[in-house]
């Protein structure tokens, strides 16, 4: 009988797939979202910076559109999975020196603690600010 | 074993050779305290000799039943159904993931077993060598503890595979190591066996490992191999620094 090669796997479906995960696993599912929300930012303020080269009217243009609630509020995503990629990379290097590891749970409830108390903070500002 | 009887539905993958996968549904009478494998062979006995799934000890010894019940890998020997579903449930059983489907319920887990090889992982381990705290760990702070009463011991490992299944990386690096083997090279310990360190500090060993410690989750025997890994990962960081000082 020829031996089967190919895994009984989706690839990277998986990595998102929310069914039967745990603390930890969920921690994994986020910091991924976030790690691709982080990545697309990226190259949408790479962007916005390009549009310094072409003048100030068309950079205030692009301010004025950035004002608008809709971009505002992906300005508050960027912020959660900013904090929460951060605060979880902080959570996985200490863990990876050995320490709190029986600890990791509590951990990540403390990233995703401070993730909120941060978004808050940063959403009133912003809020106030306009 | 009690009186009580529950009405549920098996649902069972279902794969031969190319064919294209599906699922069969069984509805059987069962005990609730009656476990998940004894179902799988009543379906087999009275339902499908076409069947195939492993079995062997029924007592978690030897890690062939491992399946993923209702999306979580489980020891199916061990895994009670009133614990996994409820009276007119549902039960959904697949193969493990991340290792080649042989048959419905079989997996190929050549990849384990070649791993386990490289790190030198025993067979048995006799009880001289095999002590609580293993190589390189500093008890009593540093061993885990089984509700804070009993120290675990470090080489209750079964091979069963559902930590490789549970891994969300596993799936798409087919060259890692996974959590059973990293726990076995930890074991071993890298201060009596150095030339393990190449094999574990590279991308494929332990910095794949992306801490979602779903191995340590799902596994049997609390071996604990996300706790594992990050041990070992202290231990290969502190021979990177001891290499600062200490001239070759």
């Amino acid at each position: 009988m020829d031996t089967p090669k190919k895994p009984n796997t989706r690839g990277i479906l998986d990595w998102f797939d929310p069914r039967g995960r745990n603390v930890g696993g969920w921690g994994f599912i986020i910091n991924r979202l976030s790690a691709i929300g982080l990545t697309v930012y990226l190259y949408l303020h790479l962007y916005m910076l390009g549009k310094l080269a072409q003048g100030p009217e068309a950079f205030d243009a692009f301010i004025e559109t950035a004002k608008q609630p809709a971009i505002m509020f992906g300005e508050m995503l960027v912020i959660i999975a900013g904090l929460y990629h951060g605060l979880n990379g902080l959570r996985i290097a200490l863990n990876s020196f050995g320490i709190a590891v029986p600890a990791q749970r509590q951990l990540l409830y403390g990233v995703v603690g401070i993730t909120l108390i941060g978004t808050v903070v940063f959403g009133v500002r912003m809020l106030t600010a306009h | 074993m009690t009186e009580e009887k529950w009405t549920v539905k098996f649902v069972i993958f279902r794969k031969k050779g190319d064919q294209p996968p599906r699922y069969d549904s069984y509805v059987l009478e069962v005990d609730p305290d009656e476990y998940v494998i004894d179902g799988v062979e009543r379906i087999w006995a009275f339902h499908d000799r076409s069947l195939i799934f492993a079995h062997a000890c029924h007592h978690s010894t030897c890690g062939a039943c491992g399946m993923r019940v209702n999306d979580v890998e489980k020891l199916t020997c061990i895994t009670k159904i009133r614990d996994v579903t409820t009276n007119g449930g549902s039960l959904k059983i697949e193969p493990l993931r991340n290792f080649p489907i042989i048959g419905d319920l079989v997996v190929d887990m050549t990849r384990m077993y070649a791993a386990m090889d490289r790190v030198h992982a025993k067979a048995v381990h006799p009880l001289s060598a095999a002590p609580l705290e293993g190589e390189g760990i500093r008890p009593p702070k540093d061993v885990p503890r089984n509700n804070g009463d009993e120290y675990l011991r470090l080489a209750d490992c079964i091979e069963c595979g559902l930590c490789i299944s549970a891994c969300p990386v596993a799936g798409t690096a087919e060259n890692y190591l996974g959590p059973a083997v990293l726990a076995a090279a930890q074991l071993q310990g890298l201060k009596h066996n150095p030339d393990l360190l190449d094999l574990v500090d590279c991308a494929d060993g332990l910095w794949r490992c992306h801490s979602a410690y779903e191995c340590t989750a799902v596994c049997p025997s609390n071996v604990d191999p996300g706790w594992r890994i990050m041990d070992l990962r202290r231990q290969v960081v502190g021979e990177r620094i001891k290499r600062w000082f200490v001239k070759a």
